[in-house]
């Protein structure tokens, strides 16, 4: 039979010698193993102080952007609840009032906006199937809770700071490929 | 009577058995740092500086622990169990000698708390009784599995403990003293007894690490196969005795064994130093502690690199491997000794 690594070893039963049948050479060696790895540099990242460093384009907590004047660019449209797979997005719409211009960017918004993060698989088909690049997902992880209702995360945890200097900065997902790949209308989800 | 002695050797008492204990709660800090740094890890560094504070936090969650005695076990000796693991692992300590004469006010006092004459007999009586509150432990459990631990608990001793006395027929052939005190003044300078009989060391060393239950010995309490073992139906601080035990055992054990082969306090080079005779007892007595604590750390370093053994390997190594070693090293050093007397 041919062989499918060149790693594999021929087994056999010959006796052992005196200085394998006292196990004390054995013994020692694996000791020195042991006593090796106790100066090796650990592997161990200290969470929450130190954190692993993260790929740019990581797929965490989503924000919901505002624009340049800090309205929300949301406007209930549905499509992210259509396209999430886990069916973690609900939202309820309603009308822009006269006088809430400096709020929403078009007449209509989410009143209320929920993500389950406990459904999410944090696939980032929202942010692909939004038409108003209000959805992105983050580098920020979503943290552990002691029950699951924290876990629905509302406008307040999702919506990004007004304040300019706290913006969610997500131009590592908002590149200039990813915007015209989102406007190709060759590919399907765009149809 | 004598007063003075009274007072001293009981403050000496109760300051040897909270070294025990603090030793012993260290040890259990000092395995997981040790476990952790050979796989990588980090260990226990949350509570306090360097996880300094553990111990403790594990201590108060021992307290904390809902205790539950089985309905079908027997209650008496169910926590007459680990009351008898504690006593006598402490009771060891009594004989050994943790360091030379201190002078108080004019007079001599020794850092012995006794100085029997028989000193290595009585470590074996109190390490023979020492297995009854493992037996009597899983047995009272009325559990399979705690009474297959402390069958084989009990076993090993036995098989264990022959092989030992044997090692230490050989030592008292080169000492020719039973008294713990005079062994190590015999060791004085480089003299240790690890030079003389370095095969009865190294029988006394396995056997050692069977006798306290340690791994690659630890069968009476392996995981895996017996769920725990002896301490299967103990909960709370019952369980937590036995585990500190254990380490009260290693402490002791690697006292034992600093004492009979590593020299004990003796110190080579110490009196050049030019010290006062205080503090060259002190310095003999860090320099006891260092080697106990290089024991333990090699009691903790085994651990971590060999496997545990199968029930059947252990029995061989006992009765056909280290029991004739011991005897050919008590035949070899008696033909020494006698030979040496002929000449």
């Amino acid at each position: 039979m041919q062989n499918l690594t060149n790693r594999s070893k021929v087994v056999s039963d010959k006796k052992m010698t005196f200085l394998e049948k006292i196990y004390l050479p054995a013994i020692l060696r694996g000791m020195s193993i042991t006593l090796s790895h106790f100066f090796r540099k650990k592997s161990t990242i200290s969470y929450p102080e130190q954190t692993r460093e993260f790929s740019k384009v990581y797929r965490g907590q989503h924000v919901l952007k505002r624009d340049e004047l800090g309205r929300e660019r949301c406007t209930a449209c549905g499509l992210c609840a259509v396209a999430c797979p886990a069916e973690a997005i609900t939202m309820i719409s309603a009308e822009r009032k006269p006088g809430e211009e400096h709020l929403y960017r078009e007449e209509k918004y989410a009143a209320v906006y929920e993500i389950n993060m406990l459904r999410c698989i944090f696939c980032g088909d929202c942010e692909d199937a939004c038409p108003k690049e209000a959805i992105f997902l983050t580098d920020r992880i979503v943290s552990s809770q002691y029950k699951r209702q924290p876990f629905v995360y509302g406008k307040d945890i999702l919506v990004e700071p007004l304040d300019p200097e706290k913006r969610i900065d997500i131009s590592a997902r908002q590149t200039d490929a990813v915007r015209k790949f989102k406007e190709n209308k060759k590919y399907a989800h765009n149809k | 009577m004598d007063w003075t002695l009274y007072i001293y050797k009981t403050i000496f008492l109760f300051i040897i058995l909270l070294v025990t204990l603090l030793v012993a709660m260290y040890s259990t800090y000092g395995e997981r740092k040790v476990a952790a740094f050979m796989q990588d890890r980090r260990g226990p560094n949350r509570a306090g500086p360097f996880g300094l504070l553990q111990p403790l936090a594990d201590g108060v969650k021992m307290f904390m622990k809902e205790e539950i005695i089985p309905l079908s076990a027997n209650r008496i000796l169910f926590i007459l169990g680990p009351s008898i693991a504690m006593t006598t692992a402490l009771l060891t300590g009594v004989v050994i000698p943790w360091g030379g004469t201190l002078t108080i006010g004019g007079r001599e006092f020794s850092m012995q708390i006794a100085d029997l004459n028989i000193g290595i007999l009585y470590v074996f009586a109190m390490v023979s009784i020492g297995v009854y509150g493992i037996m009597i432990g899983g047995w009272a459990s009325n559990n399979k599995y705690a009474l297959y631990g402390s069958i084989r608990a009990a076993s090993q001793m036995i098989s264990y403990e022959l092989a030992m006395g044997l090692s230490i027929v050989a030592l008292v052939i080169t000492t020719g003293s039973l008294s713990l005190h005079e062994i190590v003044q015999q060791q004085h300078g480089m003299h240790w007894n690890i030079f003389y009989q370095p095969l009865g060391f190294l029988l006394f060393l396995t056997c050692a690490f069977a006798e306290t239950n340690r791994a690659p010995f630890d069968l009476p309490e392996c995981e895996t196969e017996l769920v725990g073992g002896y301490h299967t139906e103990y909960s709370s601080m019952k369980l937590g005795f036995y585990l500190f035990a254990e380490y009260i055992n290693m402490f002791i054990s690697s006292a034992v064994i600093a004492t009979l082969y590593l020299g004990g306090y003796n110190m080579p080079f110490i009196h050049q130093l030019g010290l006062s005779p205080n503090a060259v007892t002190l310095l003999g007595t860090a320099f006891f502690f260092m080697k106990i604590l290089f024991m333990i750390f090699l009691f903790m370093w085994i651990r971590w690199t060999l496997p545990r053994f199968r029930y059947d390997q252990l029995m061989n190594l006992g009765w056909k491997g280290l029991i004739p070693l011991a005897i050919f090293n008590i035949l070899a050093t008696g033909v020494f000794y006698y030979l040496n007397e002929l000449f």
